[in-house]
């Protein structure tokens, strides 16, 4: 059970396999399946190039909304486990921006545990992005689905 | 002293300049009665507010030793 925010870059496949090692033992056995979605900077949005983005937050507000969400989402489904991890500082495109992975008994509550969290963080959780374009820096209003 | 910390973030923290605002309060007034005091505009349009890390409303009462934030809609993930 793992909530982080940090500023460094993570290749969100080694987090999950360093993860895996360490609570192999809880994992394994009780876990039918596991639904992770990973997000990752694009060079482009809202039909400009994007060349840099820098994300704000607000600590501590930032980590107990995502630890809330993660509360709600184990109380409304049967999971073993479930991390969040965010990026904040400056990013370049194609870089990970944010991991969420879910492991459960059975592939429903995974992928719908795995769909709230990120859909909840993405409304609930004090961050905001500064994108680099052509035309100077902006920021972005509004999230996409 | 009765004090309260104000803290602004992303778009709002940029248009006034500052990021916190430390004020004397008598306690019992409004998150939008704060932002008059330390804005020269109405509370812009959309603007989501925190009392003590909390999502809360412009009409929630504020006392000494809250923490109370401004900012734009997030857009994290």
């Amino acid at each position: 059970m793992t909530i982080r925010v940090q500023e460094a870059a993570f290749n969100p496949w080694e987090v999950l396999a360093a993860y895996e090692l360490v609570a192999g033992e809880r994992l394994a056995g009780q876990t039918g399946g596991a639904a992770v979605f990973v997000g990752t900077m694009r060079d482009f949005n809202q039909g400009q190039a994007v060349s840099a983005m820098t994300l704000e937050h607000y600590p501590g507000m930032t980590e107990a909304y995502l630890e809330k969400i993660r509360t709600e989402a184990h109380r409304r489904w049967e999971l073993v486990d479930s991390l969040i991890l965010h990026r904040v500082g400056p990013l370049k495109p194609g870089e990970p921006i944010v991991l969420v992975a879910c492991w459960a008994a059975h592939r429903d509550a995974a992928f719908a545990a795995c769909r709230y969290l990120i859909d909840e963080l993405k409304t609930r959780a004090p961050f905001w992005k500064q994108e680099q374009t052509d035309s100077g820096l902006r920021w972005v209003d509004q999230n996409q689905s | 002293m009765a004090l309260i910390t104000v803290r602004y973030f992303a778009s709002i923290r940029e248009k006034l300049g500052r990021s916190e605002d430390r004020l004397e309060t008598a306690g019992g007034e409004t998150v939008l009665g704060i932002w008059q005091r330390v804005s020269d505009g109405p509370l812009p349009p959309n603007t989501l507010v925190a009392v003590n890390q909390e999502y809360a409303t412009p009409d929630a009462r504020v006392q000494a030793g809250d923490e109370v934030a401004f900012f734009p809609p997030v857009t994290g993930g």
